[in-house]
C-alpha cells in the first residue's frame, strides 16, 4: 500500500470517529441520545476547549510542569538504574542478597507509593518525579543488567585477546552492550516518567497536565476532562517522536528488524 | 635449537568437570611444537577437542596437566603474543568497521589520531579500504572476517591462532580469505596454529598438518609435512600431483576417526 494511501486511510478512521460521536451526541436516535452529552460532551465542545486553553496561554504553564516532572524522573531513574545495574551485574554477590528486594519492590503497584510521597515531599514537582522515578528505574536496572550479563562471550574473550584491560572491557565491551539494551527500552521509560508525572498530578498537585484533568473532573466538566486527555495524547506523540530521533541517531549499529542481513 | 620454539604444548591434558560432577576428559596428552614462521594446521573430527587445545595456547583455558611454553616461558594467563581469529562473529557490534580495527593499536595505548590510519592502511590491504564507515552488521560474512583479520593483524602478534575462522563462510570466499591469508602470512610468517574440520583446506594452507583423534580423551596421532612449493595458490595447489598423494593418505588415518566420532555422536543422541 502507497504512503498516501495509508495516510488517507488512518485520517479516515478518526474522522469516522469523530463524526459518529458528533452525531450520536447531538442527534437523537429513535427519540433518544446515545451518547448522554453529560457523560460524553461532544466534539465541538472538547475542541473549543482545547484552543481556549492554547489562546489563553494558560495551557503552556501546565505542559510545562508536566513536561520538568518527566523530563527529571527519566533522567533520576535511568542514572540509578543504570549505575545500580552495572553495580549488581558485575558483583553477583550483591545481586543475588538484593534479589528478593528487588523483585518485592517492582512488584508493588507504583500508585500506591503516591500519597506517601505526597506526604514526604509535598504537592510540589518532586512528589511526581519521586512517582517517576520508581517507575523508570526498574525498566533500565532490569535492561542494564540484562545488557552487561548477555554480552556475547566471543566478544569478550576477543577483548581480552586484544589486550583490553578490565577498565578497557568496561569501557569498550560491557558500557556499549548496556547502553544498546538501555536505548531499546527507551520508549516505555520515557512512557512511564510521564505517566508517573501525571498520575501523580492527579493525586495531589496545584499544576500540570495531570491536575487539569482532576480540576475538570471535579466540576463534572467532561469537555474539559475529553481536552486533557487529547492534549496528554499529543503531547506524549511528540516526546515518542523525539525518542525516535535520539535513537536513530544513537543506534545505527544495530541490525534493523527489516534489514535482511540480520 | 637455535631459534625459541613459538608455541610448545607438553603432555597437555585439558578436563572439564561436568553439571552432575563427572570429570570430561577433552584432550590427553597432546604433544605438539609450533616453530617460529611455521604454518602448523589441526584437522580432527567433530568434538576432538581441536578449539580446546587452541584456547591452551591462547592461555584462554588452563590445562589440567602438562605445560604450554610461549618462546620457552612457560605461560602464565593470557599468551600476549598471540592474536586469536574466532570462528564466531568477535568484532564489536558497536563499532565501525575502521573504529573495530583501531582499537587493535588503542587498546595499547597508541593515540588515535596514529592509529586510524594505520587501520585504513590495514582495511586496504584486506580489500575493504572503501567500507571503512560500515558497522559489522551491513558487512557479508566474508568481509567481517576480513574485518577481524586485520583488526588481529595490526598488533602485529609474533603468533597467530585461527579457530576455525572461515568456517561459516561459504566455500569460494572460503578460498579467497585463504589466498588473502596466505598473502598476509608470506609478508612477515609468524607462526600459525590453524584449527580446521576441512583436509583440504589444511593441507592448502599449512607447512604441517596435524591429525587428532575422536573425542572424548583425544589425542593427536598423526603429523605430516607438506611440502608443496611456496608461494601458493589455494586454487592451483588442489591440482597438484603431490596434493592428492598427501590427501589420500592423511584421509586414509582421518576416515577412521570420523567415522568414529560420527558413531559417537549418533549413539549420544540416541541415549537421549
Amino acid at each position: 500500500m502507497s504512503r498516501p494511501t495509508l495516510f488517507a486511510l488512518q485520517v479516515l478512521v478518526a474522522v469516522v470517529c469523530i463524526v459518529l460521536w458528533q452525531v450520536l451526541s447531538t442527534v437523537p436516535v429513535f427519540g433518544k441520545i446515545l451518547l448522554p452529552p453529560f457523560f460524553f460532551s461532544n466534539p465541538f465542545d472538547v475542541f473549543s476547549q482545547i484552543v481556549k486553553w492554547f489562546a489563553s496561554g494558560v495551557i503552556w504553564k501546565h505542559l510545562g510542569i508536566t513536561l520538568t516532572e518527566s523530563i527529571l524522573a527519566f533522567a533520576i531513574g535511568s542514572l540509578g538504574g543504570v549505575l545500580i545495574g552495572f553495580w549488581f551485574a558485575r558483583q553477583p554477590l550483591v545481586a543475588a542478597v538484593f534479589d528478593p528486594y528487588v523483585k518485592m519492590v517492582n512488584a508493588l503497584p507504583r500508585v500506591v507509593l503516591a500519597p506517601i510521597f505526597a506526604l514526604w515531599l509535598g504537592l510540589g514537582i518532586w512528589s511526581k518525579v519521586a512517582l517517576g522515578v520508581t517507575l523508570v528505574f526498574f525498566i533500565v536496572f532490569f535492561n542494564v543488567y540484562q545488557g552487561v550479563k548477555e554480552v556475547s562471550r566471543t566478544v569478550l574473550d576477543n577483548g581480552r585477546m586484544l589486550g583490553m584491560s578490565e577498565r578497557q572491557l568496561m569501557q569498550h565491551v560491557y558500557w556499549p552492550s548496556a547502553l544498546s539494551w538501555m536505548f531499546s527500552s527507551l520508549h516505555t521509560s520515557v512512557g512511564f516518567a510521564v505517566v508517573g508525572a501525571v498520575v501523580g498530578e492527579y493525586l495531589g498537585s496545584a499544576a500540570g497536565l495531570g491536575y487539569l484533568i482532576q480540576q475538570a473532573e471535579g466540576v463534572f466538566d467532561v469537555a474539559g476532562v475529553f481536552a486533557g486527555m487529547f492534549v496528554l495524547s499529543a503531547f506524549v506523540i511528540l516526546i515518542d517522536f523525539g525518542v525516535t530521533l535520539v535513537e536513530r541517531r544513537l543506534l545505527v549499529w544495530r541490525p534493523t528488524a527489516s534489514d535482511g542481513r540480520g | 635449537m637455535s631459534t625459541p620454539t613459538a608455541v610448545a604444548l607438553e603432555d597437555a591434558k585439558v578436563a572439564f568437570r561436568l553439571g552432575d560432577g563427572r570429570v570430561y576428559t577433552a584432550v590427553e596428552k597432546a604433544h605438539l611444537a609450533v616453530a617460529q614462521g611455521e604454518f602448523v594446521a589441526i584437522v580432527g573430527p567433530t568434538g576432538c577437542g581441536k578449539s580446546t587445545l587452541l584456547n591452551v595456547a591462547a592461555g584462554l583455558l588452563k590445562p589440567a596437566a602438562g605445560s604450554v611454553r610461549i618462546f620457552d616461558r612457560p605461560l602464565a594467563g593470557l599468551n600476549r603474543d598471540a592474536g586469536y581469529l574466532f570462528q564466531a562473529d568477535a568484532l564489536f557490534p558497536w563499532k565501525t568497521a575502521l573504529d573495530n580495527v583501531a582499537i587493535g593499536l588503542e587498546v595499547k595505548g597508541t593515540p588515535r589520531a596514529e592509529a586510524l590510519p594505520r587501520a585504513q592502511q590495514w582495511l586496504t590491504s584486506v580489500g575493504l579500504g572503501a567500507f571503512a564507515g560500515r558497522y559489522p552488521h551491513m558487512l557479508s560474512g566474508g568481509q567481517r572476517k576480513r574485518v577481524a583479520l586485520a583488526q588481529v593483524l595490526i598488533r602485529d602478534p609474533k603468533i597467530l591462532l585461527m579457530d576455525e575462522p572461515f568456517g561459516p563462510l561459504d566455500a569460494q570466499t572460503r578460498q579467497v580469505m585463504g589466498n588473502l591469508l596466505l598473502d598476509l602470512w608470506s609478508a612477515d610468517r609468524k607462526a600459525v596454529l590453524f584449527v580446521t574440520h576441512d583436509l583440504e583446506e589444511a593441507i592448502a594452507l599449512a607447512d604441517r598438518v596435524v591429525i587428532m583423534s575422536a573425542g572424548p580423551s583425544s589425542r593427536i596421532i598423526g603429523d605430516w609435512r607438506v611440502s608443496l612449493p611456496r608461494p601458493r595458490d589455494i586454487f592451483e595447489v588442489r591440482l597438484d600431483k603431490e596434493f592428492h598423494e598427501l590427501h589420500r593418505e592423511i584421509w586414509g588415518v582421518l576416515k577412521d576417526e570420523v567415522m568414529k566420532g560420527y558413531a559417537q555422536s549418533t549413539q549420544a543422541a540416541e541415549a537421549v
